[in-house]
């Protein structure tokens, strides 16, 4: 599965708050460390704000300040902000047909099936990134760099 | 909170049971004494030396609980640690007492020979699934499945 552009920005930012705990850090440090536009970070760092992930610090060397709390706040937590891994089962038994009733198109039978496994695959991804903490992330991540 | 100089971690005796019963009724919401008592039994005797059940202890209260196995060649998979259990108290989370567990059960493991530990959940257990997580413990290479008999 691939993250869209705005939810990569955001888990970069995120990552790089939780890391620093308490630093202020402006959108221009974070956009020129992960290579990312100064004006899509932005958006991004405002919608973090909205959720209450950060604050924003107005004035001279102003900037971002995290108010999550790490040990908490989970991949899916930051994910969910800007995209929809859908929870809903999207297949599931179909109805019985009615005697009389014209055949379902082939095509429908195997969409039906599909969004079955696609369903599963969703719980699963769900599962995973609802269960791994940004503090479980900067482990993972000290871990890698070793 | 718990200072964790005080806490030990240690077998656990028939005395706990209480203690343990009264925790995992407060994580499950039932109360399974009799299930509790087979358990004792059955990992708490010290008479396998590859069964765990592990207390720990602070000021003569018990915090959590875990209980471990090895096994051999279960799926077909060389001989590893599998953790069946473990629950701590809701108020001493985050301090500490399941890390504490978990070590004592991998010191255990590792006395064994035993190098994996695994351990299996259901999805929806967030709170748990987190913890092990927060341990370093990733997606083993199996997948769970089952079905309804009609």
């Amino acid at each position: 599965m691939r993250l869209q552009k705005n939810t990569l920005a955001a888990l970069c930012s995120v990552l790089e708050f939780a890391a620093n705990p308490g630093l202020q850090l402006s959108a221009a440090e974070i956009a020129a460390k992960y290579r990312i536009s100064p004006h899509h970070l932005a958006k991004v760092l405002r919608s973090l704000g909205r959720a209450g992930l950060l604050e924003s610090v107005r004035g001279v060397g102003g900037g971002y300040r995290f108010t999550g709390n790490a040990k908490r706040l989970t991949l899916m937590d930051v994910i969910g902000l800007f995209e929809n891994i859908s929870a809903a089962r999207r297949g599931g038994r179909r109805p019985a047909r009615r005697e009389g009733a014209p055949a379902r198109p082939a095509a429908a039978e195997v969409e039906e099936a599909l969004a079955v496994v696609l369903s599963e695959i969703d719980e699963i991804a769900r599962a995973t990134f609802s269960t791994i903490t940004l503090d479980t992330m900067l482990k993972l991540m000290a871990r890698r760099r070793r | 909170m718990i200072s964790l100089k005080k806490m030990r971690v240690r077998g656990v005796q028939p005395g706990d049971l209480a203690q343990v019963i009264e925790i995992d009724a407060g994580i499950t919401g039932l109360r399974k004494p009799e299930y509790w008592g087979e358990i004792l039994g059955r990992y708490g005797s010290g008479r396998r030396r590859q069964r765990f059940f592990l207390v720990a202890e602070a000021d003569r209260r018990i915090e959590g609980f875990a209980i471990a196995e090895v096994r051999d060649w279960e799926y077909g998979m060389p001989p590893c640690g599998w953790v069946f259990a473990i629950g701590v108290r809701p108020d001493a989370r985050l301090e500490g007492v399941g890390t504490r567990l978990l070590e004592a059960i991998g010191e255990g493991f590792r006395r064994l020979g035993v190098t994996k530990v695994r351990t299996i959940l259901a999805r929806d257990n967030h709170l748990i699934l987190s913890f092990f997580r927060s341990q370093g413990m990733m997606a083993a290479p199996f997948i769970a499945l089952e079905k309804d008999l009609e």
